[in-house]
């Protein structure tokens, strides 16, 4: 909607466009270093002599004889066992996003189609629950985890991230079901569909877009997530997150530092990819929770 | 819908929440009234040919059974909460009366370890959040006045450092400034100190961590600050460009109160998120020197001998009162907005 009425001088362009580059730079470069220097030796990467040695790759050449090595990938994933942590991150993710989809959506078209009072003070409780720090909720776990037994196993992080994931996926789901004019439900219940039917055959066809947003989110928490996977599941069940940590603790001068750096590029490849190709949601879904509230 | 239906709806969801999000908080409650069981002496009589001798050692059965008896531990009641970890109220009391300046008495408060958390988490929460706002509007306002063609690349490549988890995205800014690193090396060689690293110097360690998190959250403002931009009306803008305004007076008088509502949402979202900051202080291995309160409660559940329960509870409560405090704007807003849509 340029009327040619808003004329920019030749200097505020060329300003604009050297911040847009040096923000770029700054927020892209380190991913574009990570991922070079994923393909050196340690000596390289880290170099105490020379930093441009990332870039000539001096040691990488002396150890291995080319300029690029894979050996921080191997070291990882299969010495370190990264792709057991790989596999257990697919495992969480996959569940915590079908079940919480389906849980949020639901809760959420049920409160959406209420007028009652409750229905709001639910999606108030929500949001408390939403800002609740993940470690506050971590140390009330702990204890009766430990005494029932069930800390450490794949199946209590999946169900506490379910839960945890809820808040979320109840508001965004909430906003986007109240896009849906409820005029489409009300012919269906008065054509004789229970409110399952109605749910079922009306509006999740229509309601795509908004779940497949809300699905990147719950896979984003769930991939993401730090605070509950490492204190909530024991050395062997470990998913990526923690188990880049673990890389790094007490073994970094042996060497393993790379390993955490391959480790690194590895988990966030598929996250790029995904946003890549789901960026309209992801952007939709941002904008959602923080216009609607 | 009426309330049968609503209620086989919600179930699920809801006791998901109560279950996982509801009964912890109040579990979390409770450990806070609790401490760790004393360890149960015994005195042990121990002869050899020299002579008898007589040692305190810990009894392990006893302690083992009275920990099987009562697993929460010992009721502490407020105790956990005034300890010298948490808010310390006898050595307030004493440096209050010892100290002979108010810098000296603030110097000393600093040092505790609630307090030293607490002024670090403000600080981050103080820098963060308003840098956040500004480069998140900026990034916004530039973006939107590019060709629209490769808008698309470039917000793509701005929400980059916002999709990556908070650890791997410090440790990718930690390895680029450590010594070792392309930028800590090179900033050896500018400042000609080869000893200068960001681990050992506690300011430069802060502020490594609040750069980061500028860097991790401002796409979030960005992506919210882009999409409010795309709703300004065009006519004000158009009038005030004949009126004569300048770009900046556009901007201020037209485009700010526009998105006012949105810019004092964002503020509020990344205060809440600041202050629960925790995954760099790891990611950065700067717990030396910069220590958060979600770290205090990490660090007491990861605790080598025993799990301090207790401890990390009364921390986690604290936490969740800040939290509160924070959070009241939020929720009265989202109360006005409600009643105005009904």
């Amino acid at each position: 909607m340029d009327y040619g009425l808003d004329k920019k001088s030749n200097s505020l362009k060329t300003f604009n466009t050297m911040f847009i580059v040096v923000w770029l730079l700054i927020a892209c470069f380190p991913f574009i270093w990570t991922f070079w220097g994923s393909f050196k030796v340690r000596a390289d990467f880290f170099s105490r002599a020379d930093w441009w040695y990332a870039i000539t790759a001096f040691n990488t050449l002396l150890e291995t004889g080319k300029s690029f090595t894979t050996e921080a990938y191997s070291g990882a994933w299969f010495e370190g066992e990264f792709w057991k942590a790989s596999r257990n991150t697919i495992i969480v993710t996959v569940s915590v996003v079908s079940v919480s989809l389906f849980l949020g959506t639901l809760g959420a078209y049920a409160l959406s189609r209420s007028t009652k009072n409750y229905a709001f003070w639910i999606l108030i409780i929500a949001l408390v629950f939403r800002a609740m720090p993940h470690i506050t909720l971590v140390s009330g776990y702990l204890f009766p985890f430990f005494q029932l037994q069930i800390w450490g196993i794949l199946p209590t992080t999946i169900v506490v991230l379910i839960a945890i994931n809820q808040p979320f996926t109840l508001w965004l789901l909430y906003s986007f079901f109240k896009t849906v004019p409820k005029e489409l439900d009300e012919s269906a219940l008065i054509d004789g569909c229970t409110y399952f039917q109605t749910f079922r055959h009306i509006i999740m066809p229509v309601m795509w877009p908004g779940v497949i947003t809300a699905g990147l989110f719950s896979l984003m928490l769930a991939y993401n997530d730090f605070t509950v996977t490492a204190l909530l599941l024991n050395q062997e069940n470990h998913t990526m997150v923690p188990k880049i940590q673990s890389y790094l603790g007490t073994n970094q001068h042996e060497g393993n530092l790379m390993w955490a750096v391959s480790a690194v590029v590895s988990a966030t490849a598929p996250l790029f990819l995904l946003v890549m190709f789901f960026q309209k949601q992801v952007i939709s879904g941002l904008t959602a929770g923080a216009v609607k509230g | 819908m009426p309330n049968k239906s609503f209620f086989w709806f919600f179930l699920p969801t809801g006791l998901a929440m109560i279950l996982f999000i509801g009964l912890p908080i109040i579990s979390t409650g409770v450990q806070s009234f609790y401490a760790q069981h004393d360890q149960i002496l015994k005195e042990v009589k121990k002869c050899d040919p020299f002579g008898c001798k007589v040692s305190v050692q810990i009894d392990q059965e006893a302690s083992s059974k009275i920990r099987e008896e009562k697993p929460l531990g010992k009721f502490n009641g407020f105790g956990t909460y005034i300890d010298r970890n948490h808010l310390a109220t006898d050595q307030l009391s004493n440096f209050w009366n010892e100290s002979n300046s108010t810098g000296e008495f603030l110097t000393k408060v600093g040092n505790l370890p609630f307090y030293k958390a607490l002024i670090f988490t403000f600080t981050y929460c103080i820098i963060v959040t308003p840098c956040v706002l500004l480069l998140g509007f900026v990034i916004a306002l530039s973006l939107n006045s590019i060709s629209r063609k490769i808008r698309g690349a470039l917000i793509f490549g701005t929400i980059l450092p916002m999709i990556v988890t908070p650890l791997v995205g410090s440790l990718v800014l930690f390895w680029m400034v450590d010594a070792e690193g392309i930028i800590g090396a090179n900033l050896q060689i500018l400042m000609n100190d080869p000893y200068l690293s960001v681990k050992s110097s506690k300011t430069l360690t802060w502020i490594t961590i609040i750069i980061y998190g500028i860097w991790h959250h401002s796409p979030f403002a960005f992506v919210v600050f882009y999409a409010a931009l795309q709703t300004v009306p065009q006519e004000p803008l158009e009038a005030s460009i004949i009126d004569g305004a300048s770009r900046f007076q556009r901007v201020k008088h037209i485009v700010l109160p526009h998105i006012y509502p949105v810019v004092t949402f964002v503020a509020l979202i990344s205060l809440m998120d600041n202050f629960r900051v925790f995954e760099p202080i790891i990611g950065f291995s700067a717990q030396g020197s910069a220590q958060s309160l979600s770290w205090l409660i990490y660090d007491n559940l990861v605790n080598e001998e025993v799990i301090l329960f207790g401890s990390a509870a009364a921390t986690s409560i604290m936490t969740i009162i800040g939290i509160a405090i924070i959070l009241t704007p939020v929720l009265i807003r989202t109360w006005r907005e409600f009643r105005t849509n009904r």
